[in-house]
């Protein structure tokens, strides 16, 4: 009993077989997933052979507790999202999981397969070509991160503001894991950011087996020795990774989900290497760092050396009427000209999807080069394209795009930055969208609004404080 | 409480009728509830649907070619584009407890039309289908009204079909085999009535064996 509810606050992995050297086998696709039957693409004669060599084993896929249930593949444990049905396969009334059925509903009669981790990754000479130069500061992160790989089981935060060059730092990790023949995975909450850092590892390391894994991806095998991938994804591995890098971990709906944590935790192996990258940690991070608990590295300096663009903020007291009236003021319209008459291409945030294309219809009708993006647009992947190749001048946008996505040379715009969607990471990464690119290292961030938040207080105080100690540093 | 639905939470209104007595368990919150369109009085008195005045076209086709194969079909809902995302959850997901969410709609619409005491007829799936979903949703239905399914019909060869156009699937061969003849009144439950053939293939059994009278009950219209 006591057992039991210590197991249920703290999530254990003991039911995941161990992967022992004497189970090595040659199935990629197989090692360190978590898959369903029908997920599995093995026909019945060979999964006959591949249970008992051990390749593959069976595991419950919900555990019963005294109070209630665990889903393994997404750690659910909320009672309102277990449900029970009569079950035709099996004549019973069986128990699924609610939270992760749009994976394929997970049932309690029916068993989960593991398959064993032990397989040889090819060990890579000299993988990487990147012929670029760290900065000082990136060097400094890089030797952390490094430190971390070669050591084995630990973690690490790396604490660095948007524009950092985040990326590059984690090259010199990533050419010794690669080099030792451990398996990685790049995990983060945003697709978005999947699509932007799959293409840069490839050319960092041309000759690497790397797939991007995401919702709708094409690639869907996940048999690579390094995957960028959704954390969404990680609900079909378990012990699978020597390192795995979560990157933007404060990121939604990464940092509110504990199941998400929970499948990150699954999916790396007992004694990997965690290397957190965030330009704004959440206050639990801050803790720990605090308490020296979590190893951390901190870089407040862009790769170029600049400083972050501090955000003006700008108050309008009739933005509530306008917008009621699906209008922007005057005063925000003739900013949006000014701008417009200068290089830089604009983003413009707004807190609803209504809005932003609200805006962006009025802006077109006005003559402007303009197109929208949202959560749930398909076209989204081309439309950040085609505004990164400055095919047209205006993006407007929601926090969708608050992180991840880099253009070398924009203004940014929030309107209606006090809304209570617009928290203080939120605004931090919005600014950090500005003065990206050395040649155009600084960039306009007004954030328009109709009374003042702690959040946006908070958000210019941090980017200050960023500023300060870059220049102490 | 959740919304069994979009799962998030429900706010109980507290008014002095749910202040004396335990509030009800909601499963389903006001805006899912509100996009679920129940199917009005007026439409075709036959088949429920919504978008015509006294018998719509289809059903007037159908008494010329088979008069008399089915009485009448009572569907609850529109099935709009909410409810066809609700129903791909529900039966093809396989998220089995989806439909109880308005589970006090259908139990209304169902005792309105007045079969509460009539044997209640599954529409039965292929055993590939079946060991898919885990459920057969016609059966899932009478548990909801809290019923017992009458297995008078099997199916002799499997649902593919269904991707067909019209024409073909009213020429196309039965699908069902009669295994329990009933010589009583008597309701076909299935999860959707959208050209209404699936329920006249299993009335025609019905009725060729001696059954005078074939309703049919289908949530989505
Ligand atoms: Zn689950
Ligand atoms: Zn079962
Ligand atoms: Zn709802
Ligand atoms: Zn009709």
């Amino acid at each position: 009993m006591l057992k039991d509810f210590y197991n249920y606050f703290v999530p254990r992995f003991d039911w995941i077989p161990s992967s022992k050297p004497s189970h090595s086998h040659s199935h990629p696709e197989l090692a360190g997933k978590l898959l369903q039957r029908n997920e599995l693409h093995v026909p019945e004669e060979q999964l006959k052979y591949l249970i008992p060599q051990s390749v593959l084993t069976e595991v419950d896929a919900i555990e019963r507790f005294v109070w209630g249930y665990q889903c393994r593949r997404c750690g659910n444990r909320k009672h309102d999202l277990f449900a029970k049905m009569p079950h035709a396969n099996c004549g019973k009334e069986c128990v699924y999981c609610r939270h992760c059925i749009q994976l394929g509903r997970v049932m309690d009669c029916e068993p989960l397969y593991y398959g064993s981790s032990s397989f040889q990754w090819l060990e890579y000479s000299r993988p990487c070509q990147w012929e670029g130069e760290l900065s000082h500061h990136q060097e400094k992160a890089a030797a952390e991160i490094t430190k971390t790989v070669h050591h084995g089981k630990g973690e690490l935060l790396v604490w660095a503001v948007c524009g950092a060059g985040k990326t590059e730092m984690l090259y010199p990790g990533l050419t010794l894991a690669l080099e030792k023949g451990k398996r990685v995975c790049l995990a983060t909450p945003r697709v978005d950011v999947v699509r932007e850092l799959y293409p840069r590892f490839q050319k960092a390391f041309p000759d690497v087996k790397i797939q991007a894994l995401y919702g709708d991806s094409d690639e869907k095998r996940g048999d690579a020795p390094f995957l960028v991938a959704t954390t969404h994804q990680l609900y079909r591995y378990a012990h699978a990774f020597d390192v795995i890098i979560i990157d933007e971990v404060d990121a939604f709906p990464y940092h509110n989900d504990p199941t998400l944590h929970f499948a990150s935790k699954r999916a790396a192996k007992p004694d990997a290497s965690i290397i957190y990258l965030t330009a704004t940690p959440r206050k639990k991070f801050k803790r720990r760092i605090k308490s020296g608990n979590l190893p951390s590295v901190f870089i407040p300096r862009r790769f170029h050396g600049h400083p972050l663009p501090v955000p003006t903020l700008k108050m309008m007291y009739n933005l509530p009427s306008y917008s009621k009236r699906k209008l922007l003021p005057p005063a925000i319209l003739n900013t949006i000209r000014r701008q417009q008459s200068t290089n830089r291409q604009l983003l413009l945030f707004f807190p609803s999807i209504k809005k932003a294309e609200e805006t962006a219809r009025t802006l077109y009708t006005r003559g402007y080069q303009v197109k929208s993006v949202h959560s749930e647009d398909p076209d989204r992947e081309r439309k950040i394209l085609q505004f990164r190749n400055k095919d047209y001048r205006i993006l407007v946008t929601t926090t969708i795009l608050e992180r991840g996505v880099t253009f070398s040379s924009v203004d940014v715009f929030v309107i209606d930055a006090g809304h209570e969607v617009f928290d203080e990471a939120a605004l931090v990464q919005i600014a950090g969208r500005a003065g990206r690119s050395p040649e155009d290292p600084d960039g306009e961030v007004i954030f328009f609004h109709s009374g003042k938040t702690n959040a946006l207080l908070d958000a210019v105080d941090h980017i200050r404080d960023m500023n300060r100690l870059a220049d102490r540093s | 409480m959740r919304c069994y639905v979009c799962h998030q939470e429900i706010m109980l209104v507290v008014t002095w009728d749910t202040f004396w007595r335990p509030p009800k368990k909601e499963k389903i919150c006001n805006d899912c509830l509100d996009e679920m369109k129940v199917l009005g009085e007026a439409g075709c008195p036959v088949c429920s649907r919504e978008d015509s005045t006294g018998v719509c076209f289809d059903c007037k086709r159908w008494t010329k070619s088979h008069p008399d194969l089915l009485k009448r079909n009572t569907s609850v809902y529109h099935y709009n584009g909410f409810a066809k995302d609700l129903v791909a959850r529900w039966k093809y997901r396989g998220d089995y407890v989806l439909i109880q969410s308005v589970e006090e709609q259908i139990v209304k619409a169902f005792d309105e039309a007045g079969y509460r005491n009539w044997p209640l007829i599954p529409i039965p799936l292929s055993d590939e289908r079946e060991k898919e979903r885990g459920f057969n949703q016609s059966e899932a239905i009478i548990e909801l009204l809290n019923k017992s399914p009458v297995q008078a019909l099997v199916r002799s060869h499997s649902e593919k079909q269904s991707k067909k156009g019209r024409l073909e699937r009213i020429h196309s061969q039965n699908p069902f085999t009669l295994v329990e003849p009933i010589c009583k009144p008597v309701v076909l439950v299935d999860d959707i009535y959208t050209t209404g053939t699936t329920v006249r293939h299993a009335a025609s059994l019905l009725t060729e064996q001696g059954c005078p009278e074939v309703y049919s009950f289908t949530v989505f219209r």
